[in-house]
């Protein structure tokens, strides 16, 4: 299974569920599911053995359903039509569709209409029918993504870029109303996405003002505060006696801190920042408009960057301590032996070669964005998006909101609260476990 | 009678005309260019800004030498308790038999902490201490050897990866605008587009006017010039600020070995006026009004700090009553206070009815047409 988001959520689907269903001998198989009547059939045939396929009752999935795993065991045995074992369709790229600015479902026009006379069974599966069925619901994946940085260092424009669509309204813009704020005040807006059926609710926050006043004291107060509010909403929400199914998650999967290309040392406000949030939200330090550094400046940077992020014991993403196994260590120390990435964002296309290609046009070149041997851009993409997406939600919620809720329950606990119904032995995560949400 | 005579007698011819006309002191540009070649010029130049905005190799390129070989960059922790310090490097160089004393006074810790609050207070300091130190040269009993410590000029590297000028950029040029020459430019040239440049200009000479902040004006070429010369000074005039990028390094482009950067997109080349304004800055700065610098620094701020000295110190003196004082001074009559009120408040009757009556003269101008 390449390592996409996808795969992902289907990795721990398998691994929760067989600490669940205990059963040693198991094999997965992908079955395709065309139809939402198969997905019922197989469902029966597998937990109420006893009742005959037949008499399922066809009809609609719920739009928030609970998901359903297959599980084939190969020694049972089951219609041979629905068994047929298939390949994951390979990701490639494509544009994705522009939302409007209201965080509303929009019309899904790429769904295929469920069928519900034949069971298909040959073809390939779409990442679409799978999602509907683990539990996902409709509105598709959440992502939480917040920039922070000095106006100016490109922050709207990357996002933009890295999301193939306007989802941040950039300050250069003719009508944007800009005065450099006193405070650092936040903005989040949110868009659904969507990308071959598979739809993703991105929500980008803005910090504008940060780093920009004379006086920059104590300007990544408003931040902190923002990032255990919504860890605080989120504990509200799952102590609740009627706790929704699911619960929405504003909580803030990734920071990326934009550094300017000065190309010499980490400043004061960076290490300040980056020290007080390196222990509350996963952190991705980036070096912001790098097209003004050569090679050598570059790497000379990156080091002294990460000297100094060794020497102030500031721990950025993916952190050493997380990685499960050997394969994802291998992985991660690559990444982190690249980290900060040197990007250059942009959204205007040229062509090179009678290629169309995102870049930016200077009168001695043309800086391609997507090229590796130009700039990063492409492997933070990849970190972002493509591996790590996933894993950035999972760390938030194993790891940052664990320590959050183990902190607030420790201080209610001290404060007499009500509160310690809760045994807290569970309360420390371990990622293996895997509280995900299904 | 007989020199008068042989006088008479001579034809006459037109030189004999022109050598009874020519005194002699045309020779006098010859002259003074003879004995400044001797003596040599001095010019001190102050670099403010950021670190890493590329300040020193900007000044490496202009003057095409090597002022900061072993500078050693702080890490991060170091940087934390640093002040703004003031560093001075003074090299010699020579061209074509003219030497200059060129100084250069960096800036290092500028712009750099957290809490910036009054960090352009030691440069403002140091640059008043220079003043008082020529001061009290000046008033001394040996002038001989007066040396010239004022800064003549100083470039204020703005950096590019923001939208104009910010707060700190605002103070720090309005600190410095009445003790200075200062000269905005925009640093690292080579993160932006020539659109991006452009706007950035724009924005930069919109908000210094919105502030009014009072920057380095080039003085207008006499009208008597010719077409030729006008059209660059105009040119020259709406380039600024100047887009600048600076390099330690010669690379090979065109066939020919410049100094430039080398990027995998491309080579930048700092001599190249299509890529920045590296020249228009090197030939304003050294090469047209370097002295222009020097004697607006000399005649402009220097009398206006020392005007303000000297009032202090003789509204000190009428206060104390003190006969004697460091410097010898003339007595000038300031008005006591009384009379600065009355005065101020005649200066702002005078604006407001010149305001009123420019309004009026709009006013009836809107009528005729």
């Amino acid at each position: 299974i390449r390592h996409s988001s996808a795969a992902g959520v289907f990795k721990h689907c398998v691994h929760s569920l067989s600490t669940l269903l205990d059963t040693p001998t198991l094999s997965v198989h992908l079955v395709d599911v065309k139809s939402e009547t198969t997905a019922h059939l197989l469902l029966h045939s597998l937990c109420w053995s006893s009742s005959s396929p037949s008499s399922v009752v066809s009809g609609r999935c719920p739009q928030d359903a609970v998901g359903w795993i297959f599980l084939v065991d190969t020694a049972q045995e089951l219609d041979s039509e629905l068994e047929s074992p298939v390949r994951m369709e390979e990701e490639s790229e494509v544009e994705l569709q522009v939302e409007e600015e209201e965080p509303e479902v929009m019309k899904q026009p790429e769904q295929p209409p469920p069928c519900l006379s034949e069971p298909n069974t040959q073809g390939i599966i779409k990442g679409s029918d799978l999602f509907g069925y683990v539990g996902i619901e409709a509105a598709g994946f959440e992502f939480n993504i917040m920039v922070v940085g000095q106006s100016g260092l490109g922050k709207s424009t990357l996002v933009n870029t890295l999301f193939k669509s306007k989802v941040s309204r950039k300050s250069c813009t003719p009508n944007y109303e800009e005065k450099i704020s006193k405070t650092v005040h936040l903005q989040s807006v949110s868009h659904i996405i969507e990308e071959k059926g598979v739809k993703m609710r991105l929500t980008v926050i803005d910090t504008p003002g940060f780093g920009d006043q004379i006086n920059n004291e104590n300007c990544w107060e408003p931040i902190v505060k923002y990032i255990n509010e919504q860890y605080e909403k989120y504990l509200k929400e799952e102590l609740h006696v009627n706790r929704k199914r699911r619960i929405p998650d504003t909580r803030v999967h990734c920071c990326v801190y934009f550094l300017p290309a000065t190309g010499h040392w980490l400043r004061p406000i960076d290490v300040e920042f980056m020290k007080r949030l390196g222990n509350i939200v996963s952190i991705v330090p980036v070096i912001a408009k790098a097209d003004t550094l050569t090679m050598e400046e570059r790497l000379e940077f990156k080091q002294r960057i990460r000297q100094g992020l060794q020497a102030n014991g500031i721990r950025v993403y993916p952190q050493k301590e997380y990685d499960e196994d050997a394969e994802e260590r291998i992985l991660n120390d690559r990444i982190r032996e690249s980290i900060p990435f040197a990007v250059v964002g942009t959204d205007k296309e040229h062509q090179v070669n009678g290629n169309k290609v995102l870049g930016r046009k200077t009168k001695w070149g043309i800086i391609e964005v997507e090229n590796v041997a130009h700039c990063e851009f492409a492997h933070l993409r990849d970190l972002l998006i493509r591996s790590h997406l996933q894993d950035l939600k999972d760390v938030t919620h194993n790891i940052h909101y664990e320590t959050y809720r183990v902190r607030r329950l420790n201080e209610s606990n001290a404060n007499g609260l009500g509160l310690s119904a809760l045994s807290l032995e569970n309360g420390t995560a371990e990622k293996s476990e895997a509280e995900s949400q299904l | 009678m007989t020199t008068n005579t042989r006088y008479k007698n001579r034809p006459v011819k037109a030189e004999d005309g022109e050598e009874k006309e020519y005194v002699g002191f045309a020779t006098l540009p010859n002259q003074v260019h003879r004995k400044s070649v001797k003596k040599g010029f001095d010019f001190t130049l102050m670099v403010a800004g950021e670190s890493g905005l590329g300040k020193s190799t900007l000044v490496n390129s202009l003057f095409l030498t090597d002022l900061h070989k072993d500078r050693k960059l702080l890490n991060a922790e170091e940087r934390i308790h640093q002040t703004v310090e003031i560093t001075k490097h003074t090299v010699d160089i020579e061209e074509k038999g003219v030497k200059l004393k060129l100084t250069i006074v960096d800036t290092p810790g500028f712009g750099d902490a957290v809490n910036n609050t009054e960090c352009w207070k030691p440069i403002t300091d140091y640059i008043d201490q220079q003043f008082e130190q020529y001061f009290r040269d000046e008033s001394g009993l040996n002038r001989k050897n007066i040396q010239d410590n004022r800064v003549h000029c100083c470039l204020y590297f703005i950096p590019p990866f923001g939208h104009g000028l910010r707060p700190v950029d605002v103070e720090f040029m309005k600190a410095l605008q009445d003790k200075v020459n200062v000269v905005p430019l925009i640093s690292k040239a080579d993160c932006l587009t020539p659109t991006e440049i452009r706007k950035m200009k724009d924005r930069v000479r919109e908000e210094i006017e919105k502030f009014g902040i009072k920057v380095y004006q080039f003085p207008d070429c006499d009208s008597d010039e010719d077409e030729e010369f006008k059209q660059q000074d105009r040119e020259l005039k709406e380039s600024t600020p100047f887009a600048v990028i600076g390099s330690n390094t010669v690379v090979e482009a065109r066939g020919q070995r410049v100094r430039g950067r080398l990027y995998p997109w491309g080579i930048v080349e700092v001599e190249n006026q299509s890529h920045c304004d590296f020249v228009k800055l090197r030939n304003m700065l050294i090469r047209t009004h370097m002295h222009d610098l020097k004697d607006i620094t000399c005649d402009v701020h220097y009398e206006n700090y020392r005007a303000q000295c000297i009032q202090q110190m003789t509204s000190k003196l009428t206060q104390d009553n003190r006969v004697e004082s460091p410097i010898p001074i003339l007595q000038l009559s300031t008005p006591d206070v009384e009379t600065e009120k009355l005065i101020k408040m005649k200066d702002e009757e005078l604006r407001r009815m010149q305001e009123m009556l420019q309004k009026m003269q709009q006013q009836m101008h809107e009528q005729d047409l």
